[in-house]
């Protein structure tokens, strides 16, 4: 194997960490003359990187370099083009939002390049150490998303307890791989996942127990959700867009990678401490959003009930299970997209549209995103002709072929409890009278027609569900 | 053409529905007429399907099918077949009064409220053309959504409370029809109803799903205790709203149990057969004492509907009892027959009663029944019209809603004296609420100066209970037609509910 050959398939993370260093330079000589332009670079460098990954990073099989830290599959090519065009939307949506906040300085680009480079190092991660780098070099970036609004009160202490929070889940997935790490000797999942192929003992336990926490930390399952709404909440609102959105994809890839793969010999271990977690997921999330005022509040807890979800598949412990909950996580991502993207474009300068009240008679101020949020919001209640449906159906199927009969029975009634916040949003939007003091909506060109494009891609895929099924089932063996 | 035809009237409806929404408000009469057109094409375009079907197999015709999900096993599949027929021809005919009805009457978002009808009628033939289960549930759930819209936004005061309480009823029903529908797929490996109709189930098994189905279609029908969405969402949606409500989605909950439950868990339905009739005879009997105290006159058609659809699932269920005192199959196919005439029968009476109803309402804005009183001297035509529909929801012989009736009753005399008897206490409630309904708006003196007021109906309204009232007539008359249709797939159906599913 030349050296070319065993480089070319990390040609993304390689790509984008030197892109950083370009955007960051082009910031300090030429941002601040004009503040916008690095804006435009940026979506410019995701084009590019999505068009070097097809062109390199595109492997039919599984290939491990780097002696054993890296992996390159299907599955690993597929995510890192998804975070290419989900970060590009979520930056194309934000940018107005950022402009009239005067936050939208090049910094803010370099650490969601930053964020997407830490996504990357994870989805492709082989090793323990790989992991952790990846989880690292992602929280951090959030971190300072989060706090980037500096005049903000709130989100100097949301990102804090982000922080602080995040911090004790990074020790705590640390202590975890130490003792994986010391019961095989090796940090290579491969290696790992052949030297625990047998049920594990109290010590294997023991580790598994701390890297289930430190997951369903980032991942906000309950009991270790509490960090979610309030971050949610208080974060700018384009960093609530980004937070929820790109790093999904790498928490399901730690997920897959950790505990699917490395430590699949446990996995009677691991989906019994699962079952629990996402039997409560689903009821906290579902029930708590029935009470929110806030949108972005009702949305983080929504998100924590499709946590729910996604955990379910993992729960199944099948492959089945797990196409069916990178599935659910690509499906979540697309609609929460567009919903954060709605909140986005209907704020404006010295008005933050967050409150469920502000989207009264949304339909007769501004029909088209009323409609966009309308279909997204019964893309989230599963109903059908929208993708959501799917998503929902895939997990129940998943459960049924492992004989589940209590958790689909819970997983159908709190997608019931789940539809009724969700038409409470429509409600607001199409039944009630607007209020005469809200400010009209922004109207960029651009944005809009992406977010057309991003509620008509749900119903699309929901009418023909096929290529994304055929691709999930494709990418996960 | 032929080949795709049921395509064409789920599709035809839908598209129109789209083109109505861009025409927009500026293009109203245009759209209005596009509307009208796309009805009254779908209408005319089912009407091959009756000349053209094959009156001597079960089988399905005008069979479609394509690769649709290829990963499930699941098609777009779609065909007809005796059950499905007569309502997928019932959906084509109800659209077009609610056009016309609505015609200048709705003033808000007319294009939006013109296309929720087309887009609602072209997913609910698919509901009855479908003949893979996924399609089924795309199209019975994606209903929803037009529906809940339509009682939302152009609904009474309570509009909110009645769609949201509608939603969530029916959503809670399907989401466990949806669970076992997928527990089915993971042990035969694919969505075709006919695999599931043919699937062997153990008894525990087929109680579960038994217990899932009738979740779903129960709460559809509606049967009593699940029925309580069902008068809100009356009596707060618009009169078109009401008039599919009661003319279609009801019947989807009926077609549900003939084309699910029965066949597919004959051994469970075999077994809770008295929990089901007594539910039904609970609906014909307590929720008919209920519509008497009704002072809305919404409210009281929409219990009525409750207590007629109580027929329909006593028809479907008196089957059991039937072979099992008598042993015999053929007054089996009775009961079903009749189930299947009194659905048919209630979509063209309740609908025209709500679009009665609708044009009081109209004139006056009020459904309360005091609000009315001698509308007979004002309004003479309509009250020819009203009277007539109100004899038919009696059950006059002569009328659809006799045949249907009574052959529910005769069948179940089969199954026992007491069930057709208690069955029959119906006729009395039903002359009870319908004819003192009549009494009280109808006749008398000129109540108010509203009344007084009053104009009889235009050329539009004429038209649309005139046609509503030939075909209940019709179907009273001569009923054969309707029969012959229905024959061999109802007699194929009761071979498959009354044989056994269980593997030996």
């Amino acid at each position: 194997m030349t050296a070319w050959q065993s480089m070319s398939p990390a040609i993304p993370e390689i790509y984008l960490a030197f892109a950083v260093c370009v955007v960051l330079l082009f910031e300090v000589f030429a941002g601040v003359k004009r503040p916008g332009a690095t804006s435009t670079l940026t979506l410019l460098v995701l084009v590019i990187g999505a068009a070097l990954t097809v062109r390199y990073a595109d492997v039919g099989h599984q290939l491990v370099l780097f002696d054993g830290m890296y992996v390159a599959d299907p599955l690993a090519f597929v995510l890192k083009l998804a975070g290419f065009l989900i970060v590009a939307v979520a930056l194309l949506y934000s940018r107005m939002y950022l402009e009239n906040r005067d936050i939208l300085r090049g910094e803010y680009y370099v650490l969601a390049l930053t964020a997407l480079l830490g996504i990357f190092v994870l989805v492709s991660a082989n090793s323990l150490l790989t992991v952790y780098i990846g989880v690292e070099l992602l929280a951090l970036s959030l971190y300072a998303m989060v706090a980037f609004d500096r005049e903000s009160g709130v989100a100097a202490e949301s990102a804090m307890k982000y922080f602080v929070l995040g911090a004790i889940a990074s020790g705590t997935l640390l202590y975890g791989m130490s003792i994986v790490y010391g019961l095989t000797g090796t940090l290579d999942l491969g290696v790992i996942g052949t030297k625990l192929a047998t049920p594990g003992s109290l010590g294997v336990i023991l580790g598994l127990a701390f890297i289930v926490v430190a997951v369903a930390f980032k991942f906000g399952a309950v009991p270790f959700h509490m960090w979610l709404p309030d971050v949610y909440e208080g974060a700018p609102t384009s960093v609530t867009l980004f937070i929820g959105t790109a790093p999904k994809i790498a928490y399901f890839a730690l997920m897959l990678r950790l505990l699917a793969h490395g430590l699949a010999g446990t996995s009677a271990d691991w989906t019994l401490m699962l079952t629990p977690l996402a039997v409560l997921t689903l009821i906290v999330g579902n029930v708590v959003a029935i009470v929110q005022s806030n949108l972005k509040r009702m949305l983080a807890y929504s998100t924590i009930g499709h946590v729910g979800f996604i955990v379910l598949g993992f729960v199944a412990g099948t492959p089945s299970g797990y196409t069916a909950a990178l599935y659910y996580m690509l499906v979540y991502v697309l609609v929460a997209l567009g919903a954060f993207g709605v909140i986005l474009l209907a704020s404006r300068k010295g008005f933050e549209a967050d409150k469920l009240d502000h989207y009264k008679g949304l339909y007769q101020r501004d029909p088209l995103l009323a409609l966009v949020m309308m279909v997204l919001m019964f893309s989230f209640a599963g109903v059908p002709p929208l993708v959501g449906f799917w998503a929902k159906l895939r997990i129940i199927q998943a459960l049924w072929e492992t004989s589940h009969l209590g958790l689909v029975v819970v997983a159908v009634v709190m997608s019931v409890v789940g539809a009724f916040y969700y038409l409470r949003v429509v409600k607001l939007m199409y039944f009630d009278a607007p209020p005469d003091s809200l400010p009209a909506t922004l109207r960029p060109l651009g944005p809009r027609f992406v977010i057309g494009v991003n509620a008509a891609a749900v119903l699309a895929l929901g009418i023909l569900p096929s290529p994304l099924l055929d691709l999930c089932s494709r990418v996960i063996h | 053409m032929q080949a795709h035809l049921l395509s064409i009237l789920i599709w035809l409806p839908i598209a129109a529905g789209i083109v109505v929404i861009l025409l927009g408000e500026r293009l109203i009469v245009a759209g209005r007429w596009l509307a009208l057109l796309a009805s009254i094409a779908t209408l005319v375009l089912s009407l091959p399907l009756l000349a053209n079907f094959d009156t001597q197999t079960a089988a399905y015709q005008f069979v479609e099918k394509a690769a649709w999900i290829p990963r499930f096993n699941a098609f777009y599949a779609l065909g007809v077949d005796g059950i499905s027929l007569p309502l997928v021809v019932l959906t084509a005919v109800m659209t077009i009064p609610v056009i016309i009805a609505a015609w200048t009457v709705v003033k808000a978002r007319a294009p939006q409220y013109f296309a929720a009808f087309l887009i609602m009628e072209g997913l609910m033939i698919g509901v009855f053309c479908a003949t893979d289960a996924l399609l089924f549930y795309f199209f019975w759930e994606a209903m929803l959504i037009p529906m809940f819209l339509i009682i939302g936004i152009w609904g009474g005061p309570r509009r909110v409370y009645a769609t949201i309480k509608f939603f969530l009823y029916t959503f809670l029903g399907s989401v466990f029809m949806l669970a076992a529908l997928i527990y089915m797929y993971v042990k035969v490996g694919n969505y075709a109803i006919a695999s599931f109709q043919s699937l062997p189930l153990t008894l525990v098994e087929q109680r579960w799903i038994f217990a899932a189905f009738m979740l779903a279609f129960a709460v559809k029908v509606p049967m009593w205790p699940v029925h309580t969405w069902l008068p809100d969402a009356h009596v707060e949606a618009p009169t078109g709203g009401s008039v599919i409500l009661a003319a279609i989605m009801l019947k989807m909950g009926g077609y549900g149990f003939l084309r699910f439950s029965l066949p597919v868990t004959p051994d469970a339905c075999r077994e809770l057969d008295l929990f089901v009739i007594t539910l039904s005879l609970i609906a014909v009997i307590y929720i008919g004492f209920v519509a008497i105290v009704q002072a809305d006159m919404k409210k009281l058609i929409a219990y009525s509907s409750i207590a007629h659809m109580g027929f329909v699932t006593l028809g479907a269920f008196v089957v059991y009892e039937i072979v099992r005192t008598t042993g015999q199959v053929q007054g089996a196919a009775m009961g079903m027959d009749g189930a299947m005439v009194q659905m048919i029968s209630h979509g063209l009476i309740s609908g025209a009663l709500f679009l009665c109803v609708g044009v009081l309402y109209d004139r006056v804005h009020s459904r309360e029944i005091s609000a009315y009183g001698g509308v007979i001297n004002t309004m003479p035509i309509f009250a020819a019209f009203m009277v007539m529909f109100a004899l038919a929801n009696t059950g006059l012989p002569g009328t659809s809603g006799f045949v249907g009736e009574f052959l529910v009753i005769l069948a179940s005399f089969k199954a026992s004296f007491w069930y057709s008897t208690l069955a029959a206490v119906t006729l009395i409630l039903g002359a009870c609420y319908t004819l003192w309904l009549v009494k009280r708006v109808l006749y008398g003196p000129v109540a108010n100066d509203h009344v007084a007021h009053l104009t009889d109906l235009n050329g539009r309204e004429f038209v649309v209970l005139g046609m509503l009232a030939v075909l209940v007539l019709a179907i009273g008359i001569w009923p054969q037609p309707l029969l012959k249709i229905m024959d061999p797939s109802i007699h194929h159906l009761v071979t498959q509910a009354i044989a056994t599913k269980i593997p030996v």
